[in-house]
């Protein structure tokens, strides 16, 4: 087997005509999640790990009071979806690099698509469909201004 | 190719006067790659773990709180703190990649550059560890 590394600068070869270049638009997606999740990332560092007593004040009562806005709520789904796909794409790339054998890469490739897949649903599901008064939360675990039921 | 455009193949025309690799071979080309790669698989493996024990506010407040006390727990702040570091240094590096690729003169100042994400890293983790270091050492909550 012999491997060509062609010229920098070569046109590729336009075998796929009419066709969606995936790798390209993946490499450009590489690019512009990552600029959008500096924003998003930066923000959700600083609001939950640098403001007030950081870390040691995160409990289901300070999540309940960011899901009550939407804004919270948007920001946190935007950045799931763009920081999930990036790190599988970007994990997609690691596993090409290196996994030489054929059925390996398969399942790794295969696997990064089902973790992407199942948490980005579990995920966006959570987030909308958090309810802080949700009649399943034992009563003695509810928070204060829940109806009592 | 135009006289002025500068080529990721070499580092001739770099700012920088000592003779090195290629923009990847080497040097700070490569290891700004080494480190963009390493930090790029503990933010991914982190990510699935964050978004499993945020689904725990989907359970109850019980389950979510005992999930979030482990976070709170000395050893694992510092883990905290070592991968808040990496992601700041996967996005300033990032930032560096695009401008490579985008701006002109991306190629020709990588050099620099990397000295910028260093420099940006540093004080990045000067402002965020003590106060997190401080939060998790702290007594009560
Ligand atoms: C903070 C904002 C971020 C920026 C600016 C950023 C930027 C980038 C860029 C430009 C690349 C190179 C892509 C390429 O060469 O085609 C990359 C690769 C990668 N990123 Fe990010 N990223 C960010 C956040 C993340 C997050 C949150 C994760 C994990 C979930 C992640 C995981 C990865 C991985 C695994 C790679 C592949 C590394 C490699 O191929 O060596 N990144 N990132």
């Amino acid at each position: 087997m012999s491997t060509i590394i062609e010229a920098p600068r070569t046109p590729r070869e336009r075998s796929s005509k009419g066709r969606v270049n995936w790798e390209k638009w993946g490499w450009i997606y590489m690019r512009a999640s990552g600029v959008l999740l500096i924003i998003l990332i930066f923000g959700h560092l600083f609001v939950n790990l640098v403001l007030g007593q950081g870390i040691k004040a995160i409990d289901f009562a300070f999540v309940a009071g960011k899901y009550a806005t939407p804004f919270w709520q948007i920001w946190d789904v935007v950045m799931l979806w763009l920081a999930m796909i990036h790190g599988s794409n970007g994990m997609r790339t690691i596993v090409n690099d290196y996994a030489s054998n054929p059925v390996v890469r398969r399942i790794l490739l295969i696997a990064l698509f089902v973790a992407a897949v199942v948490l980005i649903v579990l995920g966006t599901l959570v987030v909308f469909t958090f309810d802080p008064c949700s009649t399943l939360i034992p009563a003695d675990q509810a928070l204060s201004f829940c109806p009592v039921s | 190719m135009a006289i002025e455009e500068a080529s990721t193949l070499t580092t001739a025309r770099s700012s920088s006067k000592r003779p090195a690799g290629t923009l990847y071979r080497g040097n700070t080309g490569m290891w700004s790659w080494v480190l963009h790669r390493i930090t790029g698989v503990a933010i991914y493996f982190f990510l699935l773990v964050h978004v499993l024990d945020t689904a725990m506010i989907r359970v109850s407040p019980g389950a979510y709180d005992a999930v979030m006390s482990t976070y709170k727990n000395p050893i694992m702040g510092l883990g905290e703190t070592a991968l808040v570091i990496a992601i700041m240094f996967h996005a300033f590096n990032g930032l560096r990649i695009i401008l490579i690729d985008f701006w002109s003169k991306g190629a020709k100042y990588q050099r620099l550059m990397f000295w910028i994400v260093i420099a940006l890293w540093v004080i990045g983790t000067a402002g965020f560890a003590p106060i997190h270091l401080a939060n998790v050492f702290s007594e009560g909550h």
